[in-house]
């Protein structure tokens, strides 16, 4: 889960890291407010979960407390990359010398977090010279040391009262990652201001499956669509809209994917990607079916290869949906595994028939999505 | 032989009188597996479906030689469950649990390297070696003879085994890496086991796109004396979008489906467009 740059700054301020004084604020009399209390030149940003805010027009400057009010009337009026902007955060305007850029993050193939850094922030990360960046994974056993700190102010090229301002940050950006279960905690730019340095951005991810032991965070959803938050909603564990016609479910993200692929193959238009596996049950796979006709698709297609998904509950599940709710669309569905029978028999006395085969199946479904627009 | 496990192996369950615990020990021993011990905290001393139960795994290690463990545990108890198994001295952990944080998957990962620990997940369906399943693959599936599987998705691993079986085409081995952000056991590591099986005489490799574990594969790949037939999931997936597994993310250009396409031919391995393409190319290879 993405937090806003102002969520990110509430943390890093819990860690004792420097973050600018400000506030979040939701309507342009609050900005004018914060702004008069702040009594500098201040920056209103918009809170949205992408990046290039500042090129969209989503970062003003203001020098006076009516400015700020200008420039939050306006943002708040504005969509920022698909965004409405329903919330904002009124800063002071930070002196910048220079621009750091320091993240941590997990490196899955290395099976370690790994630290990032370069004195030559306030750009991105990835259009910068191999030398100017450098990487160091870290072990979860010996944590940030201070040591290994310090090396890292050493090796960006930072000295005397900057190098142990920076050293402190990074050894507080860790501990914040593993105490809040963060996935990721960007600084960028991280700004050198005198002696000084400042976290003038935050980016925080936080591990979507440690969200149950991080209940003081505010759940935020705004990069899901709204069929996308009725299947996190329904305990689906894993789905993404896409636009075609024929809606898939399958169990599994792989045997999605494949799915999919064979789908396009066969020159079809998948509606969406949802993988309903991992043991849902009767319930969580009717919601599934429910959230598969709220796409209004021209067919259903669902593949199961069952393992602990267990095809007599998928049937079930069908079957439930089809005598209570009604399904208006051809269903094709593939269904071997677990309890296969069983679920093979329940489909039968409703009427649907089971493919064994992914690839009839796939063919059957595409066929059908494209047999409306023969006639 | 197999890698990893086989029928004489012997097999705890972590998790076992749950739900899911229960459902797969029973299928586990209708494969073959030998499950010797259970841990059932606060059940210790009851017998389920035949097998004893213990409070705690160093308890059960001290009653019977334990091989290899599978967890059925949920998410937030996986870190102890895992670390206790491996300070236990239990060479081989399977971890079924998804949704692990992905903190605790670190120290757990961290600590088997540390302790030479093989850990299979987590996220996972688990493996199965001959006579010995660990985890919740469809029995059906899965047959015996001459082909290891290495994959990192599941449902896609029985949908090519299974198509394998239906030919006449058995398995030395099927293992699943799991499809989390931090995989205890990597392609390499299992691809190096195959190459010294002797009874493995091809490779199938089920990857996908995302991350950059085929391309590091392939420079294993480069080095083996055993055909390697690889299927990639993922190729119509739409960039940036997140597809399940956390690592199956397109980003920045890396972990294509293209790149890895090119990767694994170059090593020498075929890539199969389709699933059912994995058969054919592996009837041709046995043939020669």
């Amino acid at each position: 889960m993405k937090c806003f740059e102002y969520m990110g700054k509430e943390l890093f301020a819990q860690f004792g890291i420097p973050v600018p004084s400000g506030r979040m604020v939701t309507t342009a009399e609050e900005a004018e407010k914060v702004a008069a209390e702040i009594g500098r030149p201040v920056v209103v940003k918009s809170q949205v979960l992408s990046g290039k805010r500042g090129k969209a027009g989503g970062i003003k400057f203001a020098d006076t407390p009516e400015e700020a009010k200008d420039a939050a009337a306006e943002i708040l009026s504005m969509t920022v990359q698909g965004h409405a902007v329903n919330r904002l955060l009124v800063e002071e305007k930070l002196k910048i010398e220079s621009e750091i850029y320091v993240a941590i993050t997990i490196d899955g193939a290395s099976q370690a977090p790994v630290l990032i850094t370069s004195a030559k922030g306030g750009m991105d990360i990835e259009e910068q010279a191999e030398e100017d960046i450098v990487k160091v994974h870290l072990d979860v056993f010996l944590g940030l040391q201070p040591y290994m700190a310090k090396d890292l102010a050493r090796r960006i090229g930072l000295k005397g009262a900057l190098a142990k301002g920076y050293s402190d940050v990074v050894q507080k950006m860790y501990r914040c990652m593993i105490e809040k279960d963060a996935e990721l905690v960007e600084i960028n730019p991280l700004v050198v201001s005198g002696d000084q340095v400042i976290a003038a951005d935050a980016k925080v991810t936080i591990d979507d499956s440690a969200l149950y032991r991080q209940k003081d965070i505010e759940y935020v959803d705004e990069d899901m669509t709204e069929i996308e938050k009725m299947a996190r909603d329904a305990g689906i564990g894993s789905y993404v809209q896409l636009g075609g016609d024929i809606a898939v479910m399958a169990n599994g993200a792989g045997i999605t994917m494949g799915t999919l692929d064979m789908v396009q193959l066969f020159g079809g238009e998948p509606a969406n990607f949802m993988d309903a596996g991992g043991g849902t049950g009767v319930e969580g796979t009717a919601r599934a079916i429910e959230i598969l006709l709220a796409q209004k698709p021209k067919v259903i297609f669902i593949n199961i290869f069952g393992g602990i998904t267990r095809c007599d509950d998928v049937a079930k599940a069908l079957a439930y949906v089809k005598e209570n709710k009604g399904i208006p669309v051809p269903v094709v569905v593939r269904m071997v595994g677990t309890n296969e029978e069983e679920g093979v028999k329940i489909l039968q006395e409703v009427g649907i028939d089971a493919y064994r085969n992914m690839k009839e199946a796939a063919q059957k479904a595409v066929e059908l999505s494209k047999a409306g627009e023969a006639q | 032989m197999a890698i990893l496990v086989n029928e004489q192996s012997k097999v705890l369950i972590q998790g076992i009188t749950g739900k899911q615990g229960t459902f797969h020990l029973k299928r586990m021993q209708e494969f073959g597996t030998n499950v010797v011990a259970g841990v059932a905290p606060g059940k210790g001393g009851r017998i389920h479906e035949g097998v004893p139960l213990y409070e705690t795994v160093f308890e059960a290690v001290e009653e019977h030689p334990i091989d290899a463990t599978v967890l059925f545990i949920p998410a937030p108890y996986c870190k102890d469950a895992a670390l206790e198994a491996i300070e236990a001295g239990i060479k081989v952990i399977v971890i079924i649990t998804e949704h692990i944080p992905v903190m605790d998957e670190l120290f757990i990962v961290n600590r088997a390297k540390m302790k030479g620990v093989t850990i299979i997940g987590p996220n996972t369906f688990g493996m199965a070696s001959w006579k010995c399943k660990l985890g919740i693959l469809p029995n059906v599936a899965f047959s015996q003879g001459p082909v290891g599987v290495v994959a990192r998705s599941g449902t896609l691993t029985y949908e090519i085994v299974g198509s394998l079986t239906n030919v006449g085409i058995g398995q030395t081995s099927v293992v699943g890496l799991g499809g989390d952000r931090v995989p205890g056991t990597n392609f390499i590591d299992m691809l190096k086991l195959f190459e010294a099986d002797p009874d493995t005489k091809a490779v199938v490799l089920v990857g996908e796109i995302g991350g950059n574990a085929e391309e590091e594969a392939s420079e294993y790949i480069k080095t083996m004396s055993k055909p390697v037939i690889a299927y990639l999931a993922g190729k119509s997936a739409p960039p940036g979008k997140r597809m399940g597994h956390a690592g199956a993310i397109i980003e920045r250009g890396k972990g294509t489906y293209e790149g890895k396409v090119k990767a694994l031919t170059e090593a020498g391995a075929q890539v199969a467009t389709f699933p059912y393409e994995v058969v054919d190319m592996i009837q041709k290879v046995l043939k020669k």
